[in-house]
């Protein structure tokens, strides 16, 4: 082994155990008993598996689990589908102000998301849903300027020839879409579906303004809910405050370790390098 | 490109028009207008046109200047610092040889963490006292700062926090080193070039493009950070939040959502937009010296 190998197997230790330690401490003193959260000790000991289950019993963490899930879903499938249309609509066709109209989208990613939040609010408020969940979804009805760019880089990349032979056979512009671009489109379409379910599951900021009732809270909503009222906020009940967020955490970890082969490509495609 | 293709068009970026006019342009506009009132979202409140009384106020106030420091003095050292330790660890990665794929895994786990998550776990780890972070230095024999309450430490302790997510930056450049032509190296080599001089005259030319979009996505990212600072200093039962923690956004959020001062807040959020609008456009600028795009990119 060379200086450089050793250098590297070294450094490689070290980022591992940066970036996994806090896992293991997180969910370690999730297990411990309260006053023994911030022992920093390896092993929990006493083991204090009740923590979940008072977690269980005190919060309505399915509740939440289950309204994230439905958010979740709701904002990708939403996203999936008007992006795909429209970027179908950029990458295929070729129209009068397709530059122009397609420069607006690429702005709309620069946009702060803060300059159209006051607005907004109120104008889910006029049409009486400013306290329920539906903001945090329904817009995404309207295509996503990020996927649509994403997904107008890969359909450009699909054989024209195939797509104006459907045409050739009769194939309405919709069923091409449908029957020949989708199948054909199934990592980007799940790349968009993932980054936007990953999205949708960690925001904290619109549901902070729009979620009144708890039992409409998002997981990341209920959790800060949680850190306020058990965490310095309250009594200081750490060990319930960290078992809600492995809770809120593992969800995601899973996800990644499924589908991160899609999610790192998607990242790849996104900043602009496409090989 | 017959009169029927381009209707078949319009109708397939229909959803996105619809959406830009009424989700993004239009609230745009409303943001300005409202910026020019002095909106509060109370029962009984008499709204009026004031001019731009509220982005005198913003001025006078105080408030927002520190706020905007504060952002400002976080991204001038989280943006260098993850550039620097993101381009490393995809350095480590392109010589992990069969570990690549679990250590690209496992720094990437940080980021799909929701924010909220990280942000209490970090409030903890980071605790002056008993927290897991100043037990590593004080082994080391480093100074073991207050990160959470001291107000000179709670930034560099939100930027260690938001460093645990730098797998995001370490996955894209990667990716561009990945594209840095072998041929090139290996001329460079013969050329007498040692590691440090390949990476400063080859490699970072050649990946200079990837390394811009980093900076400016995460500089525009940096100066609207909420969630965990949010998470870690402020909500319903935080009293007297360190004002060392105010951040931009967390500001308007307050003004607008806390206090109902709607007006108000989109002045705020109209003077943020102009903020990043004129960085991103310095930064701009100054790549066309920096950036270094292939003939055929």
């Amino acid at each position: 082994m060379t200086a450089g190998q050793l250098a590297a197997l070294v450094s490689s230790v070290v980022v591992v155990l940066a970036f996994v330690y806090p896992f293991w401490w997180l969910v370690s003193a999730s297990l411990k008993p309260r006053e023994d959260v911030f022992d920093n000790g390896f092993w929990p000991d006493p083991l204090q598996p009740a923590n979940y289950v008072e977690v269980w019993n005190q919060l309505p963490i399915t509740t939440w689990l289950f309204n994230s899930l439905v958010v979740g879903v709701a904002a990708a499938v939403a996203v999936t589908v008007s992006s795909a249309l429209v970027a179908f609509g950029f990458a295929y066709f070729d129209f009068r102000g397709r530059t122009v109209l397609f420069w607006c989208v690429l702005a709309t990613m620069m946009l702060p998301g803060v300059v159209t939040l006051v607005p907004t609010y109120l104008l889910w408020d006029q049409l009486g849903l400013a306290t329920t969940q539906v903001p945090l979804w329904a817009s995404n009805l309207f295509g996503s300027a990020f996927y649509v760019f994403l997904l107008r880089q890969f359909f450009k990349s699909l054989p024209r020839d195939t797509l104006d032979a459907a045409r050739v056979d009769g194939c309405g512009y919709l069923s091409m879409f449908w029957r020949i671009v989708v199948p054909m489109s199934k990592p980007a379409l799940a790349i968009t579906f993932i980054f936007e379910f990953q999205a949708s599951w960690v925001d904290l900021l619109r549901p902070l303004v729009y979620l009144q009732d708890p039992e409409l809270f998002t997981l990341p909503r209920g959790l800060k809910a949680v850190l306020d009222q058990f965490g310095q906020g309250g009594e200081r009940e750490w060990e319930l405050v960290l078992a809600a967020n492995v809770i809120a955490t593992v969800p995601m970890v899973v996800l990644f370790i499924i589908g991160g082969r899609y999610v790192v490509q998607g990242i790849t495609i996104s900043s602009g390098d496409k090989e | 490109m017959s009169v029927r293709r381009s209707r078949v068009a319009y109708a397939f970026i229909a959803p996105w028009a619809v959406g830009f006019v009424f989700l993004t342009l239009g609230p745009i506009l409303a943001t300005l207008f409202l910026s020019l009132t002095d909106y509060d979202a109370l029962p009984g409140a008499e709204t009026s046109f004031i001019g731009l009384d509220n982005y005198r106020q913003a001025f006078s106030e105080g408030t927002p200047g520190t706020a905007l420091l504060n952002t400002g003095f976080y991204a001038l050292l989280y943006v260098p610092l993850s550039v620097v330790i993101g381009l490393s660890m995809a350095l480590l990665l392109r010589r992990a040889g069969r570990a690549t794929g679990l250590l690209r895994t496992v720094i990437y786990l940080p980021v799909v963490t929701p924010p909220v998550a990280t942000g209490i776990l970090f409030l903890l780890l980071l605790n002056g006292q008993e927290g897991l972070i100043n037990a590593v230095l004080g082994w080391l024999h480093l100074p073991t700062p207050f990160w959470t309450t001291d107000p000179a430490w709670i930034k560099p302790g939100i930027v260690i926090m938001s460093l645990w997510s730098v797998g995001s930056v370490a996955i894209i450049l990667f990716a561009a080193l990945g594209d840095v032509p072998q041929t090139l190296l290996d001329a460079a080599q013969i050329d007498g070039a040692g590691p440090w001089s390949r990476l400063r005259h080859v490699i970072l030319p050649m990946i200079s493009p990837a390394l811009f979009f980093i900076v400016i996505t995460n500089t525009i990212a940096s100066l609207q950070l909420f969630s965990e600072v949010y998470t870690m200093y402020f909500g319903a039962q935080t009293t007297n939040p360190p004002e060392a923690a105010l951040f931009y956004v967390v500001h308007v959020f307050e003004e607008a959502f806390t206090f109902l001062h709607m007006g108000y807040a989109s002045a705020l959020s109209w003077l943020l937009f102009l903020v990043i609008a004129v960085v991103t456009a310095v930064q701009l600028a100054m790549s066309r010296k920096l950036v270094f795009y292939r003939g055929d990119a």
